[in-house]
């Protein structure tokens, strides 16, 4: 195990802690950017720190195509290759295959899939989903698993639960660098109480460094998804880290931390930058409307960021989707956002109503999750 | 604005100081300008901007027409993401609302960086003189082709409220018959004259001077625009056709009438051996578009800053239009360079990254390859603009020039042998 939790406070069953990695001491709740191939696109990694960011999310899947992990192990890992000096994340690679590859296909010994290079197929083991990711160097790996979607009903669900339970075995023997990374082990189940907690018991008695929530954000109802939450939240241990996968929404980022997890990651907030969305307290803000053309006020003006210090809608509205700045200033905006978010600066109103409530948040989760898309 | 000049080396070459409103630092001359798309450089965000070498960074060229060009019809075609996005525009804020923000100063948030507005840019607004007509200039732009009117252009630069401004000219090609370069010579000086006719007050207005390959027609428009009452003087109409070769005699003719005390600002020029030939004919500033036309292709500047004294003898071959003035980063020689683009820079680019790392950047076609190029690249060539300065103090200009050009001759001749 290559690292330490300490849980910092409580309410009720929220928590915040401080994560202590091999690159970083970071603070839960946190969020992860996802920097793809090894780049947030836009931003240098001295804006990242400034930003406050702790931990970047790598593609293994993307890593591994270009400039491949033997690569990067050769210069020194991906810290060095990106100088990154703080925490990276990777995942198993797996589950980049099945939603960009239309021919993949999992069977017992891994995910195949068809080269998007020269065409033939190809074969992701756990134990080699682990070996590239030891290459990389991560402070956290993931571990391969058989992920569906969440929709999917029927034994298919049940059959992918199991095989996540065997693989992580593999991926346990496979690892050649517990002490310098950290194998998190991946919650599946769909949407079913039973296989989750079957799913979640069988993981603990791994005793791994971490464990993330596998399987949601992939079109379930909100109804559904949060009580997966709270139940996977309630079966895992104090004290280790809790990763809500693929969860990046602001609210669903409060709802989780309410419920007990620690961290998320999402593509979310520097895609959105991209088609000209900022994030804003009272949802999105699209920079690209006309009405933004003559705005003279900032993107957010209780923001505290360099660009709402700095820039008018209207400037950013000419900018957005047509040159490359207006991605990098929404981008730097955005991102900066997210990591005030989960440090407390939740929109009060958010606060007490969680308060009154309890544990009962769905009330809160409803109407307001039209805002978000 | 303030301008005197310091130093001078073998006849035209000087030094000059500049003093612009917002720097709080004066700048010295031969100097190079940062262009920039909307007001901002291309791909260097405001906050990576004071990682450049200061005071010299800290003038900027903008064009007016970018910030307020309304959508007129698409083109879509199909290039890369950096392309694709000059096609499609959509409104830019009124001149209204940008002179409500109070100018380009408050508009950008660089309070303490100086703006030149010259309307042509040489990247996304290219002067079009088939367009031009006796009612305004029309520019080729990524919104289409625009004519503007000389009435159009003061109300933008009243609003944007610059340090300084070129007068709207009618810029031709090298190869327009004479009685039309004739014709750019007498439009240019009464579009000049109503530019300061309706001039606002501050902002130091800069006469254009344009003429074309004629040298009597270069002559003509500079003493017309000498006579009048201007702080500075902007040549227009290079780097449209004409050979290096007739430049220096069509420079000199210009810069012989020009007044010692304003300085002479040119577009079109950038080439490392242009900018010498015109540093050598006595102008004091220069746009940076060859800055971004290295680094859309990959490129990163190379050569050595230590005043040419030494041959560096560790340059890279590459297969992709290197020629030891520079190396392109998408050659796979990179691949598995952990050296920084060139050993000993300071700049932000090279202190933090590998040439490795910003192949891959490339490779997989990652926005940043751009950002960290543009900081290397701009970096380089303000240094570049430094040696320049002090070999004109030094008054060793002319050896200065030779034994650049000569080094990269004589390199380019090993390359071959080689
Ligand atoms: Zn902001
Ligand atoms: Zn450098």
């Amino acid at each position: 195990m290559a690292l330490r939790f300490e849980v910092l406070g409580r309410f009720n069953r929220a928590r915040a802690a401080q994560l202590t990695l091999p690159h970083f001491v970071s603070q839960t709740p946190l969020f992860m950017p996802v920097g793809t191939q090894g780049t947030i696109k836009g931003l240098t990694t001295n804006q990242l720190e400034e930003i406050g960011c702790q931990i970047i999310l790598g593609n293994t899947y993307h890593l591994e195509l270009r400039p491949t992990s033997e690569l990067i192990d050769e210069l020194g890992g991906l810290h060095k290759f990106m100088n990154w000096p703080r925490a990276l994340l990777t995942d198993s690679g797996g589950f980049q295959m099945v939603s960009l590859l239309h021919l993949a296909d999992i069977t017992e010994k891994g995910v195949t899939f068809q080269s998007p290079v020269d065409g033939k197929p190809m074969l992701l083991t756990p134990e080699e989903s682990i070996q590239i990711q030891n290459r990389i160097g991560a402070d956290i790996i993931m571990a391969l698993d058989d992920v569906v979607r969440t929709t999917i009903t029927g034994p298919r669900i049940e059959e992918a639960m199991y095989r996540t339970l065997r693989w992580i075995d593999r991926c346990i023997a496979a690892h050649k660098r517990p002490n310098e990374q950290n194998l998190f082990g991946i919650v599946q189940g769909g949407l079913d109480p039973v296989l989750r907690d079957i799913c979640a018991r069988g993981l603990v008695d791994r005793n791994l460094p971490g464990y993330a929530i596998g399987g949601l954000a992939g079109g379930e109802d909100k109804d559904s998804f949060w009580r997966v939450v709270a139940q996977c939240t309630a079966a895992l241990p104090e004290d280790k880290p809790r990763y809500v996968m693929g969860v990046g929404y602001p609210l669903d980022i409060v709802v989780c931390s309410a419920l007990g997890a620690d961290m998320y990651d999402c593509v979310y907030p520097t895609r959105t930058a991209r088609f000209g969305t900022a994030l804003v307290p009272e949802g999105v803000l699209k920079l690209k409307h006309k009405a933004m053309a003559d705005d003279a006020r900032p993107i957010d003006p209780a923001c505290t960021c360099m660009v709402c210090k700095n820039y008018s809608r209207a400037y950013i509205h000419c900018l957005v989707t047509k040159d490359a700045m207006g991605s990098q200033l929404l981008s730097y905006h955005n991102l900066f956002y997210m990591m005030k978010f989960p440090k407390g600066d939740v929109p009060e109103w958010v606060c007490n109503a969680m308060e009154v409530a309890g544990i009962d948040i769905s009330s809160c989760c409803a109407p307001f999750s039209s805002t978000q898309d | 604005m303030k301008f005197a000049v310091r130093a001078c080396s073998n006849g035209r070459s000087r030094v000059g100081v500049l003093q612009v409103g917002s720097c709080p630092n004066p700048i010295e001359t031969p100097s190079l300008l940062l262009s920039t798309r909307k007001g901002l450089p291309v791909f260097i965000s405001p906050d990576l901007l004071p990682s450049l070498p200061s005071p010299d960074s800290h003038l900027l060229q903008m064009s007016p027409l970018h910030l307020v060009l309304r959508k007129k019809y698409y083109m879509l075609q199909q290039f890369s993401w950096v392309l694709v996005s000059y096609f499609l525009c959509l409104e830019g804020p009124s001149s209204k609302t940008i002179s409500i923000v109070g100018g380009l100063h408050q508009l950008l948030g660089l309070h303490e960086y100086g703006f030149a507005a010259v309307p042509r840019d040489s990247v996304f607004c290219l002067p079009e003189c088939g367009g031009t007509n006796k009612i305004g200039a029309s520019f080729e732009t990524p919104c289409g082709r625009r004519l503007i009117k000389p009435i159009e252009y003061m109300e933008m630069i009243s609003s944007m409220k610059p340090n300084l401004w070129a007068t709207l000219a009618d810029e031709v090609p090298s190869w327009v018959p004479e009685k039309r370069n004739k014709t750019s010579v007498d439009r240019t000086l009464r579009w000049l004259d109503e530019c300061i006719a309706l001039s606002p007050a501050g902002g130091a207005v800069f006469g254009s001077i344009v003429g074309g390959s004629n040298i009597v027609e270069r002559q003509r428009s500079a003493q017309q625009v000498v006579s009048r009452n201007v702080s500075g003087y902007w040549i227009g109409g290079f780097g449209l056709g004409e050979s290096m070769d007739e430049r220096p005699a069509l420079l000199n003719a210009v810069t012989d009438i020009l007044p010692e005390e304003k300085p002479r600002l040119i577009c079109g020029l950038g080439l490392p051996e242009e900018v010498l030939q015109a540093v050598a004919a006595g102008i004091d500033l220069f746009d940076s578009v060859y800055i971004y036309h290295l680094t859309l292709g990959g490129f990163a500047l190379t050569f050595p800053l230590d005043r040419i004294e030494r041959h560096s003898s560790n340059f890279q071959l590459s297969d992709i239009g290197s020629d030891y003035t520079k190396i392109n980063l998408r050659a796979t020689v990179f691949r598995k360079d952990t050296s920084p683009i060139v050993d000993n820079c300071s700049c932000y680019t090279c202190q933090n990254h590998t040439k490795a790392y910003i192949n891959h950047l490339l490779n997989v076609h990652e926005m940043l390859a751009q950002i960290l190029l543009e900081i290397h690249n701009t970096h380089h060539y303000l240094n570049f603009f430094r040696l320049i300065r002090e070999a004109i103090k030094e008054g060793k200009f002319e050896q200065f020039r030779q034994k650049f050009i000569e080094t990269r001759r004589h390199l380019a001749v090993a390359a071959v042998c080689a």
